[in-house]
């Protein structure tokens, strides 16, 4: 015990330290420039703070875990309603007992043998391949249905489209992440890539939806095939700086190159989409009909938004369909096969470059595909859409559903994007929680929530087992 | 000639801070293999911290002591070195036997969370302080009056990077902690069992690089005298292209690294043009990646199973 208090001690000390200039001294502009607004007690309560946090993140490493969550649980729901001196108190102990009690159960649940590697967070070993398919059955039943819900405001309708869009890229940065195994920070270069193709297209040529998708998708493997085509050989994390590098270069040449994208103002009026030449509008263009006239129905603004919310359904599905399929051919089979162990694959004569070349740019068209209906969508497209922010956003939905599962992904998407909606007060500290998030995820559980680490393929007792659950 | 002097000297003064941040990302890489993507954030840090202790000396504008700016350097150092310290505790050392990408992630979300702790704390606005230390060298005029200079400020710059790559050159190959850290490099378990602390070894190295880097933020603040939440983003990016092109793991690399995209930024600023120097830096790292992997300095890396 002496030994866990002299560490909580130290811990606090160093918090202590850490937040005594940054959160302790605010600087704000004054009259005669900048003034320092003290803020001590909130630090030295926070200090405290940190020192039962730390003294109680032991104790649930020691065994008591199982007494120690629930508290935590119900300290950190209870700060979340109860007033608090300063924000930042309040957001370092909310946060905090959060982070005691995950961290407790996720103990309790270790130690009581349940936890095998490779087995995801909610499910027993035996039954979990058959409850993923029940569970993945619910989730599109419900996904279909939802838009006919009394559920399905205008709002919530955007929301899901928005999610949708999320689960999307991150099935296609799953191929390029989860299955290859190359961290792609860039994600967003290749989904501005398909937004502006479509907007600028549309702009000059008067190319509709429909024939843009295809090639914004082309444009964007091509040239994440010429751009991995000389990075690829490069050692996992060179690549990684790399392709932030090529995400940055994107969103520089998106903002100075003014007379072709119109520089940080963006490109606005992008044409909405059709279906089978329908328009979605009160009024249609020269020779169009609109969706209501068809089908002689009342024009309301919400069809439009019910139509693309099955179309980014419809999209999204295609890319999982697709990318589960491709797991299990040949290539699927190389790419995890990579994953794993590059230098035996190599060994035995799998040629590298084609591996590589083949999970970057499949998962850069999917980025394509879903840019080009995030501008038709939103109808108006400005760099500010694809910032690193935005991969960290698509990675970490990614890392998060655990890397190679796709049910995983949905969860995660509706976790990132749907959770900072509900809270929208709570919006500037979303992209605190989300670093803080992604340290804890990979300290204590380096394979995400649902990690699949297991090889769809593997050598049972008397020949080749294929295991049905990809 | 007399706008190509101007502009040599104002990429060299660059190169010297991108020189002394690559330092800190060439270091980690040496010992543990990985990349540190909060090194720029480090940085970002003491810069604040810089800024905040002159509001709270009251320095800024003229007529000031020396010494008060010398107090200003040391708390940065110490209370940056000490955020680097504990990003390596916290997010890094559990993950040192992990897979490659894990450490890597780790950073990126300490990276994330520092920028938005400063943001959320400081605010999101641009920071400015007062210029200190105004005053330059005039080395020639051209006849239609356009001056070359050196400022103080330059001189200092370049001088105290000169002071603190001798010191570190020193302490890697003269002192036991310096041995210790060229053990670890080879190999930490054979280190490990002739009695060297690896952990605290490796602690050792994230405080220097750390260090390194809030000395670099003191002098930017000095320099540009603006400072926001963001900075450490490209300046962190830039610095490990330099640490890329000298080759990761070299020491004078870093240095060499850091004047080479110093001085190419600041040209292509002068003579291509303003908006693109960053896109400039960016193809020069995927550029130097392809021809030479290993950068100018590099060991080739050889692939073990």
């Amino acid at each position: 015990m002496a030994v866990r208090l002299k560490d909580a001690f130290l811990t606090a000390l160093v918090a202590l330290i850490l937040a005594l200039p940054l959160a302790g001294a605010r600087t704000i502009d004054g009259a005669e420039g900048l003034v320092v607004e003290w803020h001590l007690i909130d630090v030295g309560v926070a200090a405290v703070l940190v020192f039962f946090g730390r003294l109680l993140l032991d104790l649930v490493s020691d065994g008591y875990g199982a007494v120690i969550a629930p508290l935590a649980l119900i300290a950190g729901i209870a700060a979340a309603y109860l007033p608090f001196p300063s924000q930042f108190l309040k957001t370092v102990t909310v946060g905090g007992s959060f982070v005691i009690a995950v961290r407790g159960l996720f103990v309790v649940w270790r130690r009581s043998g349940q936890a095998h590697v490779g087995m995801p967070v909610f499910m027993g070993v035996t039954k979990w391949t058959k409850n993923l398919t029940l569970l993945s059955a619910l989730f599109f039943i419900l996904a279909l249905v939802f838009p006919l819900t009394p559920l399905a405001s205008r709002y919530a309708l955007d929301v899901a489209t928005m999610v949708l869009t999320y689960v999307m890229l991150a099935w296609g940065l799953n191929v390029t992440v989860g299955y290859a195994g190359l961290l792609d920070l860039g994600y967003a270069g290749f989904y501005a890539l398909g937004a502006y193709s479509y907007a600028l297209l549309a702009q000059h040529f008067g190319i509709g939806f429909w024939i843009a998708l295809p090639i914004a998708g082309i444009l964007s493997a091509v040239t994440a095939f010429l751009l991995g085509l000389p990075v690829l050989r490069l050692r996992g994390d060179y690549f990684a700086i790399v392709t932030l590098g090529f995400g940055e270069i994107v969103r520089l040449v998106l903002i100075n190159w003014t007379t072709l994208t119109g520089g940080p103002n963006g490109i606005s009026d992008v044409p909405r989409p059709t279906l089978f030449g329908l328009e979605f509008a009160r009024e249609a263009s020269q020779g169009h009909k609109t969706f209501n006239d068809f089908f002689g129905i009342a024009f309301d603004p919400v069809q439009r938004v019910i139509f693309l919310y099955y179309l980014i359904l419809f999209l999204a599905l295609l890319v999982g369909w697709f990318s589960a399929k491709l797991r299990r051919l040949p290539i699927g089979r190389a790419w995890e096969a990579f994953r794993e162990d590059e230098i035996a694959c190599a060994a035995i004569g799998i040629n590298r470059w084609k591996v590589k070349l083949t999970a970057y740019s499949l998962g850069a068209a999917v980025a394509g595909f879903a840019g080009c209906f995030f501008a038709t969508r939103q109808g108006f497209i400005s760099p500010e859409s694809f910032t690193f922010t935005e991969s960290a956003t698509m990675l970490a939905i990614v890392i998060l559903g655990g890397i190679g599962h796709p049910l995983g992904i949905v969860l995660a998407a509706l976790f990132v994007v749907g959770m900072p909606e509900l809270f929208r007060d709570l919006e500037q500290y979303r992209m605190l929680a989300f670093g803080a998030g992604m340290v804890l995820i990979m300290l204590w559980r380096p394979g995400g929530m649902m990690a699949v680490r297991r090889p769809t393929v593997q050598l049972a007792e008397g020949g080749v087992q294929i295991s049905e659950h990809a | 000639m007399a706008y190509f002097l101007q502009q040599l000297i104002n990429g060299l003064t660059l190169g010297a801070v991108y020189g002394l941040i690559a330092i800190g990302y060439t270091m980690v890489y040496g010992i543990i293999g990985m990349i540190n993507f909060a090194h720029g954030e480090i940085y970002m840090i003491g810069a604040f911290v810089t800024v905040i202790s002159c509001v709270v000396l009251g320095l800024g504008g003229s007529g000031h002591a020396i010494g008060a700016l010398l107090i200003v350097l040391l708390v940065s150092v110490l209370i940056t070195s000490l955020y680097g310290w504990t990003v390596e505790r916290v997010a890094y050392r559990r993950l040192r036997n992990s897979t490659r990408l894990a450490p890597l992630i780790s950073a990126i979300g300490m990276s994330v969370l520092l920028q938005n702790y400063v943001q959320l704390l400081q605010g999101a606005r641009v920071k400015t302080v007062a210029p200190v230390l105004q005053g330059a060298f005039e080395l020639m005029k051209r006849d239609d009056g356009f001056v070359v200079s050196i400022s103080y400020l330059q001189i200092i710059i370049v001088v105290l990077t000169m002071i603190l790559m001798a010191a570190v050159t020193l302490l890697i190959h003269r002192t036991p902690l310096g041995r210790a850290q060229r053990a670890c490099e080879q190999d930490k378990i054979m280190a490990a069992l002739v009695g060297i602390n690896v952990d605290r070894t490796i602690s050792a190295t994230f405080v220097i690089g750390a260090a390194l880097a809030a000395v670099a933020g003191f002098m930017v603040t000095m320099y540009y005298g603006v400072v926001d939440f963001f900075m450490g983003f490209l300046a962190g990016m830039k610095a490990f292209t330099a640490a890329v092109l000298g080759g990761v793991g070299s020491l004078p690399g870093a240095m060499l690294g850091g004047i080479i995209i110093g001085l190419i930024e600041s040209f292509w600023a002068g003579y291509v043009n303003a908006q693109y120097k960053d896109v400039a830096v960016f193809g020069i790292l995927i550029l130097v990646l392809l021809v030479r992997p290993n950068g100018l300095f590099g060991r080739p890396e050889i692939e073990k199973v």
